[in-house]
């Protein structure tokens, strides 16, 4: 009698996710635009990544991704400091974050969509041509990295350059910086710029977008080794972080990576990203 | 639950005679006790309990006694910091007849850390962010609303905010509550209209400071201290003007010597700390402008000498070995002149701390009996493990002994007074730290502990964590990817989480212990009665005797309680005892935060040590406030 029931059951519900399949294949082939939503959670004050005006790299991307889901593009804005993804995206505020490191466990990833580098800026005019953390101009240089506080963790090139007692010589400016001012970030570009610092280390895509709007010729050079050891990676894969659970959210999103590969590539180019995941051009200096 | 660790009960009643008769004993018992111990193996816990009924117990001297007016006007009830009422109306006998009396709902589902103040039979409630003020009318049944006082604290502050969005309170003086608010505004409002009197900003959302402190008021100075370490701010204590809400002076924690308020008057009691410009000398290049130290926990004062007292956090930035040095003056307690800030002495418990240990924990002043003189002490339980007792009119330490099972340093140097750290806990990135104990939050976090001069003990609320630095995971902070630290707490020997301990300052003893299993987050409150009280995260509020820890009775409120128990006399002649309920905070921000349990490195690892409890509690924000019958 039960078995007979369960049995009954798994027809019905085999045929009703085939009926729902065959009504969302009809909804997305027939849904006028703007019948849903696509929330991202961003930062207001961000470039190149994202900005209230959404002239950055994520903004373009996110309108790439509700074409073609055809769905109504909707942000809700968060400075992405500490707790950013525990109080929106975890909060279901919205439901995708465009750029995440791929192994970030706080949300589930999509698959990497672009691969970066923390690099070395210095000004062109300089001739240094760093591209190690075992240069011996590091030791005399005025050297800048972001720093994070006190929690535990920082930047990679923090790291790097503490285990090898550079120390003295090196220039901390805060991640987070001074959010009054459009793009905080940035303040170590326009350090290395205007001569306060010889040489910046700091994440690719910040760099690749700054080093050409400064009123002098900057170099951007991708760091050497990519993994410090025994474990310190200077190279992160990235990907969308859906909520965990929204699995659906996530295949779809994949699906519109790889179908539309060359356009991403293309976005983050015009941004002039530095890519070690693909011989392309962002940035020549790579 | 209950280890009874002696027979306290010897010290039946409380009389004048044997007061006087324990002081007669200190005389020889406490010579035996005047020299910092220094344990010489790694990892050590509390001293065996003593045998000896109530061996060196004294009443703390005239600071911390009081003339009971029934109120409870300051955050910590006085300057001496004890948190003692002087009410005795509840006592051992007849506290398990304690009933409720009435409820309030604040609204507010946050973590709740504030104590409630009294004051002319109105009670004023601070609550986390928005930061509402209620004043409810003691004098009416049930103690309606009289008003609430909505500041426009700005939403952005709930990003910066490190650890919930909590608020420890509110002090009177003159007519007015001054209290801060999360995005840096301390605020003056009138206490009879609810009226906002002045409205001060004194730090930088944008920057990473935020406020959660309670203020204190000494003489015409607000004295309040910014929070944000996690975010690279630069610590400061600032005194506002009583009357005008003006900024009067600001000390900062970093820095040359002149921002730090260090002058001709500075006598620290170690040679190695009387160096100039310290702040900027133990720090490489100018990391010391992002430095952290702030000072978001609490503040106490002497009226005598004229000095407040009050501890800074941690250094920043991580890891430690980008800021070789000191790192001063973080997690370091300050003795400074409240009128001008000049700093008086200063002592670093911490010296360039690798654990996250701040030094904001509570300062209980207290005259004590110590080698056969009355010495002014104060009584620090910081969270890297130790009880510490320094001479307040000096800086030096008298004693510093575990209160938890310490691993990651072997004592205090008695010649230095320096932390001597374990090396085999130093955390190195990409390295594995197994089973340092006291983990990040310490032996003791912001809990404070309250004295009873009935007993001549320290009422200690605190948790029992160890934790594992033991891997790396990626992060992403402004579109900086960066690999972190895999933070994961867990219960330290014995198994549970929490202890609530009575602590013999004289003899440095712990004199009973009770386990929770789960850290007491709680504030304490001790009472002429003999009865002390304290929460659990489960929601429990308990009510012990205060000589044996015996249970006498508990209620179970709506949430997890890390509140601040008080106890006032109301209109009607009568004793009650108040507490919010609300589970939230570092500890409870899986609850209140609403944190998935599968992140076990989320809320910097302690999540992985609170799974459980969202099976025990739900969010609250609710006060209740007990009385007999």
């Amino acid at each position: 009698m039960s078995s007979r029931f369960r049995s009954l059951r798994a027809t019905q519900v085999a045929g009703a996710a085939l009926l729902a399949l065959l009504i969302s294949g009809l909804v997305s082939a027939y849904r006028p635009a703007g019948q849903h939503e696509l929330r991202v959670c961003a930062d207001p004050n961000n470039l190149p990544f994202s900005n209230e005006k959404q002239q950055g790299f994520e903004n373009r991307i996110a309108e790439l991704l509700a074409r073609d889901l055809d769905a109504k593009l909707s942000y809700v804005w968060w400075a992405q400091h500490r707790g950013f993804v525990r109080n929106t995206i975890n909060q279901n505020q919205c439901d995708v974050l465009i750029g995440v490191p791929s192994s970030f466990e706080r949300t589930r990833p999509t698959i990497p969509y672009y691969r970066s580098t923390y690099v070395f800026v210095t000004r062109r005019d300089r001739h240094l041509k760093i591209a190690s953390f075992d240069d011996p101009q590091l030791r005399r240089l005025r050297v800048g990295v972001q720093l994070i506080g006190d929690d535990g963790t920082n930047t990679p090139p923090a790291h790097a350059l503490a285990k090898r007692g550079i120390i003295t010589n090196v220039k901390g400016y805060s991640v987070y910086s001074d959010y009054r001012q459009p793009n905080p970030p940035a303040r170590i570009i326009d350090a290395v710029a205007n001569g306060d610092i010889d040489v910046a280390v700091v994440w690719g895509p910040l760099a690749g977008y700054f080093a050409r709007r400064e009123p002098v010729p900057l170099d951007v050079a991708g760091v050497s080794p990519q993994i410090d050891l025994p474990f310190l990676p200077f190279v992160f894969d990235i990907s969308m972080g859906v909520r965990r659970g929204n699995d659906a959210l996530r295949d779809s999103l994949n699906s519109i990576i790889q179908r539309r590969r060359a356009e991403i590539d293309q976005i983050l180019a015009d941004y002039g990203v530095p890519r070690v995941d693909m011989a392309v051009s962002g940035s020549s200096t790579l | 639950m209950m280890t009874r660790m002696s027979p306290g009960s010897a010290l039946a009643t409380f009389t004048p005679r044997t007061i006087a008769f324990q002081c007669a004993m200190l005389v020889t018992v406490a010579a035996a006790c005047s020299k910092t111990k220094t344990p010489n193996e790694t990892g050590h816990a509390p001293a065996a309990p003593s045998q000896t009924p109530i061996a060196g117990r004294s009443n703390g001297g005239a600071i911390a006694q009081q003339t009971e007016d029934g109120q409870w006007t300051l955050p910590a009830k006085n300057y001496a910091s004890t948190r003692f009422s002087g009410l005795s109306e509840i006592t051992t006998d007849n506290v398990k007849n304690l009933h409720l009396a009435w409820t309030f709902e604040t609204g507010i589902l946050r973590g709740q850390e504030a104590a409630p103040l009294v004051v002319n039979n109105t009670m004023y409630i601070v609550t986390p962010y928005p930061n509402y003020l209620y004043a409810l009318d003691l004098t009416k049944p049930g103690a309606p609303m009289k008003w609430v006082y909505k500041p426009r604290t700005l939403a952005a502050a709930q990003g910066v905010a490190c650890c919930d969005v909590v608020n420890r309170g509110a002090s009177y003086a003159d007519g007015k509550i001054v209290y801060n608010t999360l995005d840096n505004q301390t605020v003056a409002v009138d206490a009879v209209s609810g009226k906002e009197l002045w409205k001060t900003k004194v730090g930088e959302i944008n920057v990473g400071e935020s406020l959660t402190m309670a203020p204190l008021i000494v003489k015409n100075k607000v004295i309040i201290g910014n929070s944000g370490g996690e975010f690279g701010i630069r610590g400061w204590l600032t005194a506002l003007d009583l009357g005008s809400g003006k900024i009067a002076w600001r000390a900062y924690h970093t820095g040359p010597d002149s921002a730090v308020l260090i002058g001709p008057r500075f006598k620290p009691f170690y040679t190695d700390d009387r160096k100039p410009d310290l702040g900027i000398k133990t720090w490489p290049g100018d990391t010391w402008k992002i430095g952290g130290a702030g000072a978001w926990g609490w503040i106490s004062y002497d009226p005598q000498l004229n000095l407040i007292y009050y501890g800074t956090a941690n250094p920043g930035p991580w890891n430690p070995d980008q800021r070789p040095g000191d790192n001063k003056w973080s997690s370091t307690i300050f003795a400074r002149d409240p009128d001008n800030g000049d700093a008086v002495w200063a002592y670093q418990m911490s010296p360039h701390d690798l654990h996250d240990y701040d030094g904001v924990n509570e300062n209980i002043l207290l005259d004590l009996p110590i080698g056969g003189q009355t010495r002014k002490v104060l009584i620090h339980p910081d969270r890297n493990g130790y009880v510490y007792m320094i001479d307040r009119t000096s800086g030096e330490v008298i004693g510093a002994d575990p209160f938890m099972y310490v691993n990651t340093s072997t004592g205090v140097d008695p010649k230095t007074g320096k932390l001597k750290m374990a090396p085999d806990k130093y955390p190195h990135i990409g390295e594995v730290v197994r089973n340092a104990c006291p983990a990040a939050p310490g032996a003791k976090d912001w809990q404070p502990s309250s004295f009873s001069p009935a007993t001549g003990l320290v009422y200690i609320p605190h948790q029992n964590l160890c934790q594992d630095v033991e891997s790396v995971e990626a992060n992403y902070i402004a579109g900086t990817p960066f690999v972190g630290m895999n933070v994961k707490m867990s219960p330290g020997p014995g198994g549970n989480r929490g202890f609530f301990d009575a602590w013999d300052p004289v003899a440095r003893k712990l004199v009973w212990r009770i386990n929770e299993n789960f850290p007491v987050w709680s504030g304490a409150l001790s009472t002429a009665g003999n009865v002390v009280f304290y929460g659990t995260m489960e929601g429990w509020f308990k009510a012990v005797d205060a000589r044996s820890g015996q249970e006498l009775w508990k209620f179970k409120t709506g949430s997890g309680i890390i509140g601040q128990p008080v106890s006032y006399r109301g209109p009607d002649g009568r004793q009650y005892v108040a507490i919010l309920s609300g589970v939230g905070g570092w500890a409870g921000g899986i609850v209140a935060g609403g944190i998935d349990p599968r992140d076990s490195s989320a809320a910097l690892g302690f999540v992985n040590a609170m799974t459980d409890l969202p099976s025990v509690t739900n969010k609250g924000g609710t006060l209740y406030v007990f009385a007999l019958p």
